[in-house]
């Protein structure tokens, strides 16, 4: 392969990566809670997004835009009945109520819809390849790629230009300060908590080609999806994108040059990054 | 009931009640009784061990890890990879390796980990394990890479007991003996004025600090010691069942100990042998024909438990105790 195929396909999967991760980086740097089943959304929205293209036919889009809201819906109700009563409760409590949340969710699917493995069907427009003028590469990876590179430019600016995202910021920094101030910080949780398990549905879906799609996908992915956020930062969308692109382009490249072991270098070098800085790539100090 | 002075009352703390003996005693009219279950005795006995040195981390000294089978995972790959590549197969020696080399990685990675807390902890306990558990895949010519070491053989038990793998007779009273001692040591140690430092840790940290208490040391010291009896849990394992593969080092042993010892009831010494029990009982019976509805009834459970019932059965069962006899007070 040569280096700018290895290029895309590494940001391909860092794409998906960001994508599922994102809320969860928010989430845990608004309220500090652990919240081990975020991996479990991104399978759910994965499983509403395929199904309804398979089963009834919706087309791709209209089928991401069901499992982003239904998804959504189902975590903010969830957010609602029980996170909200865990937000003060030590984070033994919130580890486990997430793994237990992770267990129902894997065996509900299991259950309802059977354990095999689901593959996404993908519409016409995105199959084969395009011609970028210097490589050919595939279209829905080209796609998930630009599909990654709007939703951060519109996650920035959202961060840095709105009313919305400034409060957010200030939560993430301060939260004590923040209420006192007069932001409610709970609902801005409540919003972020069901719009980051939303993209989350969204990233389960689109990455169903590259992750795969089965009952075992939240706790397969758990350890990723805890270190992009860790390597990243709490509560920094630009540190979440850079930490994704760089886990997601060193997992394509070890995989192909190390087929056996090669995630062990991703593991020692979260381990030394996390010592030297235990706030992350781009977190702060004490945030 | 008389009310005792506070300080006799602490002094009493740790001696010994009639019914500690119950535990022991079930144990062995369990191998008279139902002598062909001593496969599965075998298995419950080395789960109490292992959520036993789980609870000295994380229900006395407080520290929140999933990754507690990294120190099950070394100390059966220590054992097994005695026996596979230098024929070093005697059981006791291997256990005492196992707790050497698995304390010392408990050591080494205590030392520089648990100067974090939280989130960031908790991750760097999961990355070990998962660290560990690649470098078992990798290095396949030692440790037999992905399908691990089956047919381990051993020496008989101090030269007279062989064991045996179709009635698991002497792995059974082996893996009671070692939990006994192993038990012993970690009750001396809560009641200690090292458990008592513990304790006093994980309730408040700050004070901890103020009344100059070594904390860091403290911590570093229990994690390693929690470590090494995990890695005798782990070697006993390898031992008694003579096979080791990365599933000791998984996610899934991890969490599993996790979710046995709050089922139990942490910080109770006790529980791990009412969760290790209750669980791989109703695992055993239910898990074979409804996996998916035992997976969903864990799930369930858990939740309630975060949401309800902070201390497992344990803590059930001492608040029931308190209603009887009509003592409303806290």
């Amino acid at each position: 392969m040569d280096l700018i195929s290895i290029l895309l396909g590494g940001l391909t999967s860092g794409m998906v990566l960001f994508i599922v991760s994102v809320g969860l980086s928010i989430t845990m740097g608004l309220m500090g809670f652990v919240n081990l089943a975020h991996g479990g959304f991104a399978m759910l929205g994965g499983y509403a997004i395929v199904l309804s293209m398979n089963k009834w036919g919706v087309p791709f889009l209209p089928a991401v835009a069901i499992g982003f809201a239904a998804v959504a819906a189902v975590s903010m109700l969830l957010e609602r009945l029980f996170y909200a009563r865990l937000y003060r409760a030590t984070e033994l409590d919130q580890v486990l109520f997430t793994i237990g949340l992770v267990f129902v969710m894997i065996s509900s699917v299991t259950l309802v819809v059977g354990p095999e493995t689901q593959t996404l069907r993908l519409p016409d427009w995105l199959r084969g390849q395009t011609d970028l003028g210097f490589i050919k590469y595939r279209s829905y990876s080209l796609a998930i790629i630009a599909a990654g590179s709007v939703l951060v430019l519109a996650l920035w600016l959202g961060f840095e230009r709105t009313r919305f995202g400034a409060k957010i910021r200030a939560a993430v920094d301060n939260r004590r300060m923040a209420e006192s101030v007069g932001v409610d910080v709970g609902r801005l949780f409540t919003v972020t908590f069901a719009v980051g398990s939303g993209l989350a549905a969204v990233g389960g879906g689109l990455g169903a080609e590259i992750l795969g799609l089965d009952p075992q996908y939240p706790l397969r992915y758990l350890v990723y999806f805890l270190i992009v956020v860790a390597v990243g930062g709490l509560g920094r969308v630009t540190g979440v994108f850079f930490a994704a692109l760089l886990i997601g382009l060193l997992d394509f490249v070890l995989k192909i040059e190390f087929p056996k072991g090669g995630t062990l270098f991703i593991y020692a070098l979260t381990l030394g990054l996390l010592l030297w800085r235990p706030q992350g790539l781009f977190g702060r100090r004490g945030g | 009931m008389t009310q005792l002075p506070a300080a006799e009352l602490l002094a009493a703390r740790h001696r010994f009640r009639g019914w500690e003996a119950l535990p022991w005693v079930a144990g062995i009219a369990v191998f008279f009784l139902f002598p062909s279950y001593l496969a599965f005795g075998t298995q419950v006995l080395v789960t109490i061990l292992f959520v036993l040195s789980l609870d000295l981390v994380l229900g006395y000294a407080g520290i929140v890890t999933l990754g507690h089978a990294a120190f099950f995972g070394t100390g059966a790959y220590t054992v097994g990879m005695l026996a596979m590549n230098w024929g070093w197969n005697e059981p006791l020696s291997g256990l005492l390796a196992a707790a050497l080399v698995s304390g010392a990685v408990g050591l080494a990675s205590g030392f520089v980990l648990l100067r974090t807390r939280g989130l960031t902890l908790l991750m760097l306990t999961l990355c070990t394990m998962a660290l560990l558990e690649e470098a078992s895949n990798m290095g396949s010519a030692w440790t037999g890479g992905f399908d691990g070491m089956p047919g381990l053989t051993f020496k008989p038990l101090l030269g007279l007991f062989p064991f045996e793998q179709l009635s698991f007779r002497p792995q059974y009273l082996y893996a009671l003996a070692v939990l006994f001692v192993c038990f012993i040591v970690v009750r001396i140690l809560v009641h200690s004025p090292f458990g008592q430092t513990l304790t006093g840790i994980r309730e408040n940290l700050l004070r901890m600090h103020a009344v100059g208490a070594p904390v860091h040391r403290r911590l570093v010291t229990a994690y390693a010691i929690s470590a090494a009896l995990a890695g005798i849990a782990g070697g006993l394992f390898a031992q008694c069942n003579a096979y080791v593969n990365p599933a000791v080092l998984g996610l899934d042993r991890g969490a599993g100990a996790l979710i046995v010892l709050i089922l139990g009831g942490y910080g109770r010494l006790y529980g791990a042998f009412v969760g290790a029990v209750a669980y791989m009982l109703l695992e055993h019976t239910l898990a074979k024909t409804y996996p998916t509805a035992w997976q969903l009834g864990v799930g369930l459970m858990l939740m309630a438990v975060a949401l309800y019932a902070r201390n497992g059965i344990l803590g059930l069962g001492e608040s029931l105790r308190r209603r009887l006899r009509g003592d409303t007070g806290r």
